[in-house]
């Protein structure tokens, strides 16, 4: 019952950041939505998503993006084009995509095909197996190791290309100007 | 036909094409970027909810006899919303860059200005 207020809340959010117009508002706003997202994880059972959630998508990415915004201002210009043909294009999408579904299995239903595969192992033997209670530290730490390991590789290289775009250019920029005076 | 057993995906499709219509419509790169995560953490949901089990708890292991939801997706969307705000922060620090190129981060002007040179 409760996610399915949460879940409208969360629809709310998003029309409204697509109305507004002042980036400061749209920012919070996506705060917002992160943390109406978290709560309704724990209502789904998934804490350490909710964790996760909470703290990178509600905290550091609304961080990143005010600090991007005292940089790039915070008003966002009026578009001179109706947006007709995106409207069209994201209703029809939508409309596949909601067809689509009729075929998935219903909202926790035991039976679905994501349950009988791995994850009964992972339960049943995880715990014994690895030794720590919680399932998800052991198959993100261990049975699936390798995708961690690829998270990490993705967060260096993104790392990298922040550094690459935002520190090396900035100093070359300032020897540039050193040079023209 | 159980209709109300489709309401999350429905909403997850609707947040979809929400920061879909966001990314394609809006001309603020900024605010493509929180397209771009409202998109994402549609998608998020939708792994969520595929995960639940009826009457299930988290997934740590309990003395007393319990049904635990899949522990699965919860990896892979712990995996993903790092991810997701590391794309975010290159995206941003783009934009950045574009401001100081440019003096703008509005697709439109970005797109005069390549005109005019």
């Amino acid at each position: 019952m409760i996610d399915i207020v949460l879940l409208t809340f969360l629809a709310a959010t998003a029309i409204a950041v697509v109305r507004h117009r002042n980036l400061f508002a749209v920012v919070m706003l996506a705060g917002i939505y992160s943390l109406l997202s978290a709560g309704l994880f724990v209502t789904l059972d998934a804490v350490d998503v909710a964790f996760t959630e909470a703290a990178v998508g509600a905290g550091i990415s609304t961080v990143l993006f005010l600090a991007t915004l005292a940089l790039t201002g915070p008003r966002e210009a009026v578009p001179v084009r109706k947006p007709y043909l995106p409207m069209v294009v994201v209703s029809i999408t939508g409309a596949a995509l909601i067809w689509g579904t009729l075929d998935m299995p219903r909202f926790a239903d035991p039976q679905a095909p994501i349950h009988q595969h791995v994850a009964p192992r992972y339960i049943e033997t995880s715990p014994t197996e690895i030794g720590i209670p919680n399932m998800v530290t052991s198959v993100l730490a261990s049975y699936r190791g390798y995708d961690t390991f690829g998270e990490v590789t993705v967060i260096f290289t993104a790392g990298v290309g922040v550094l690459a775009l935002l520190g090396i250019r900035r100093k070359r920029s300032s020897k540039d100007a050193a040079e023209k005076e | 036909m159980n209709w109300v057993g489709l309401y999350n995906y429905w909403i997850v499709i609707f947040l979809m094409m929400t920061g879909f219509y966001i990314v394609v419509s809006q001309g603020n790169l900024v605010k493509k970027l929180v397209g771009l995560n409202l998109f994402q953490t549609s998608v998020f949901i939708q792994y969520i909810s595929m995960g639940k089990m009826p009457g299930g708890t988290a997934p740590i292991e309990s003395s007393a006899p319990a049904v635990y939801s899949n522990p699965l997706p919860h990896v892979l969307i712990l995996t993903a919303i790092v991810v997701g705000v590391a794309t975010t922060a290159l995206g941003l620090a783009l934009a950045v860059r574009i401001k100081q190129a440019y003096g703008t981060v509005e697709e439109d002007r970005i797109r005069e200005e390549d005109r005019n040179v």
